[in-house]
């Protein structure tokens, strides 16, 4: 078997984001980077998965974007993934989904994936199209937002969940592509010992213009803050003055105080 | 200006949040056709076109008939816009269809503006304007960003029946777990988040609650982690709430967590992030480390 997991590196999201020169995106300036937490538990159930087959599945994980995301591919392969495809890409940001999707696909289409992971969606931009379209491009069967996964005699039983706390069961025939939710798994956390293994496993570096054939279909016409709506009170200051502040609202503007 | 609607029907029942397309489609001044696998014993209140297929034939969830159905409505409508709610059904089938169609799709529109459509991102702290290149485009809304409207009147209806097979067998519905605590009737919630940091730190929140009177909330990833269990989950997939005071501790007010709560009476939320997007819905935020607020609050409560 042959899996493929597509990972995104994201800002910490606890960032204060400004816009770049060109006003389409946050500038990269002082901001630390991670895994996608989707993809996280994306690549956690592919070597699950691994794991369940006698370790006989070979793994890739592949991330699209500069230099930067061979932080986030060690990750992956110290996690369990078994090869990397780096998609050198320092203009990653400027691609639509709809030819992200079309980069891992061409990548995809020679490999005879089986199963192909991906999250939900990304937490900086959230579009949560990627995974889907890559599926439609391959023609893969595809199952979205998943909170549980098996998978037996090539097919997986995909638990899919709905709005307000019901999920929804589907079977899905191989090869077949899986977007993953938040609460999937319990992603691990690499070892000491699997960080020094991963670091002699492979990572192809491609270029992105040897996968890239399609132009966008939509573009960005800018990035920027939301319009402040919020009317409410800001308090800052020393936390026993907070304290009464706070008391003092809550006995004025509600009826839980007395 | 044309568009085509994509209702949302599951569990036998014609879902509300199709209204809100109608929404959408008035801001943007379209005429509207409506798209429904439904059944014609239940037909939304709307006088227009509705292309409809039937939902005991189709299934509920289907993807891959689903989108041969929509196609085929295209084909017949011809429409400039696609539209889907942003949810479990919207954002599954519209990436098929805007992928079948090779056309631009917009996803989770909160706003229309001159030069596009406005979009949340980066954990709903920044937004974008997008703009389709293609003539058509498909484009996902977010639900509760345009208020639903019933136009009222009864449907034409031009029937659709599925060509070929689906490549998803659907297995049937697992209802949502069992409420130990019901938290749609607590009058005072403190919830935990992300921010808390640890396991150990739920107390900390739980004795919050205590001295208010209250029931103890979470945020999604408090649950995943199963710091505390699904029943206190506030939000989209957890309980939506509208107690008299909501307290958010460490809670950076995602849209999936704010349509849970933000119909609170009061909100006060305590995040040491000043511009933590929580902020556009609290009556009073309050920037701290939690960790040292909340114990002195507590203590305060409890004199
Ligand atoms: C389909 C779908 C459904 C979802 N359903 C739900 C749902 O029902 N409910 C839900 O909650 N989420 C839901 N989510 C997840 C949601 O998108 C967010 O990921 C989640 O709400 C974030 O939780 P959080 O605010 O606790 O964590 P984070 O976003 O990580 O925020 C943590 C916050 O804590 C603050 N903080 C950190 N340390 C401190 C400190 N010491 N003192 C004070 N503040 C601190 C930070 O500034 C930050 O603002 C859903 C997502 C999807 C895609």
């Amino acid at each position: 078997m042959k899996i493929l997991v597509c990972i995104k590196q994201v800002p910490d999201l606890e960032s204060r984001f400004k816009p770049d020169a060109a006003g389409v995106w946050f500038s990269e300036a002082d901001l630390a980077f991670r895994v996608n937490e989707y993809d996280e538990y994306a690549i956690e159930q592919a070597v699950k998965l691994k794991e369940q087959l006698g370790n006989e599945p070979e793994i890739t994980v592949l991330s699209i974007g500069p230099d930067r995301v061979l932080e986030a591919i060690k990750k992956a392969l110290a996690m369990g993934c078994d090869r990397a495809v780096h998609v050198q890409d320092s203009a990653a940001h400027l691609k639509d989904p709809w030819q992200i999707a079309s980069i891992i696909a061409t990548h995809a289409k020679d490999q005879a994936y089986d199963v192909i992971f991906t999250g939900m969606q990304s937490q900086d931009r959230g579009s949560a199209q990627v995974g889907v379209t890559v599926a439609e491009q391959l023609g893969y069967a595809c199952a979205t937002t998943l909170v549980g996964f098996a998978y037996e005699g090539g097919a997986i039983t995909a638990k899919l969940e709905l709005e307000g706390g019901i999920k929804g069961v589907a079977k899905l025939k191989t090869p077949a592509l899986v977007t993953c939710q938040l609460g999937l798994n319990t992603p691990r956390y690499p070892t000491l010992p699997n960080i020094m293994k991963a670091k002699k496993k492979e990572i192809a570096g491609v270029p992105v213009a040897d996968l890239l054939k399609e132009e966008a279909l939509g573009k960005t016409v800018s990035f920027h803050p939301p319009a402040k709506k919020g009317s409410g009170l800001i308090l800052e200051g020393d936390v026993s003055d907070l304290v009464e502040k706070v008391i003092g609202i809550l006995k004025d503007k509600t009826a839980v105080l007395r | 200006m044309k568009t085509l609607l994509i209702g949302e029907y599951r569990q036998g029942k014609l879902l509300d949040t199709t209204y809100e397309l109608f929404g959408f489609a008035g801001q943007l001044g379209a005429e509207t056709a409506l798209f429904l696998v439904g059944t014609d014993s239940q037909l939304p209140a709307y006088g227009g076109t509705l292309y409809l297929a039937d939902v005991a034939v189709c299934g509920e969830y289907s993807p891959e008939l689903h989108k041969q159905l929509v196609l085929e409505a295209i084909k017949k409508e011809n429409p400039d816009q696609i539209v889907f709610l942003h949810s479990s059904y919207g954002w599954d089938l519209a990436p098929r269809v805007a992928a079948s169609l090779k056309v631009a799709q917009v996803s989770e529109v909160v706003a229309i503006q001159e030069g596009g459509y406005e979009v949340g991102c980066c954990n709903a702290k920044m937004r974008r304007t997008l703009k389709p290149a293609t003539a058509q485009s498909v484009i996902t809304i977010q639900a509760g960003a345009f208020e639903g409207v019933q136009p009222g009147g009864a449907p034409q209806i031009v029937k659709l029946a599925p060509a070929g097979a689906s490549n998803v067998e659907f297995l049937g519905y697992e209802p949502a777990e069992e409420k130990g605590v019901d938290l749609a009737k607590a009058e005072i919630i403190v919830s935990a988040g992300r921010g808390i940091g640890k396991k150990d730190n739920v107390g900390i929140i739980a004795a919050l609650a205590k001295a208010f009177g209250g029931e103890l909330g979470a945020s999604r990833p408090v649950v995943d982690a199963e710091w505390v269990s699904h029943d206190h989950q506030v939000g989209t997939t957890g309980q939506t709430v509208s107690p008299k005071l909501y307290v958010a501790c460490g809670i950076s007010g995602a849209i999936q967590h704010l349509a849970g709560m933000k119909k609170s009476e009061f909100i006060l939320a305590i995040n040491k992030d000043k511009d933590a997007p929580i902020g556009e819905v609290a009556d009073v935020l309050v920037v701290a480390d939690l960790l040292q607020f909340v114990p002195a609050l507590t203590a305060r409560l409890s004199q």
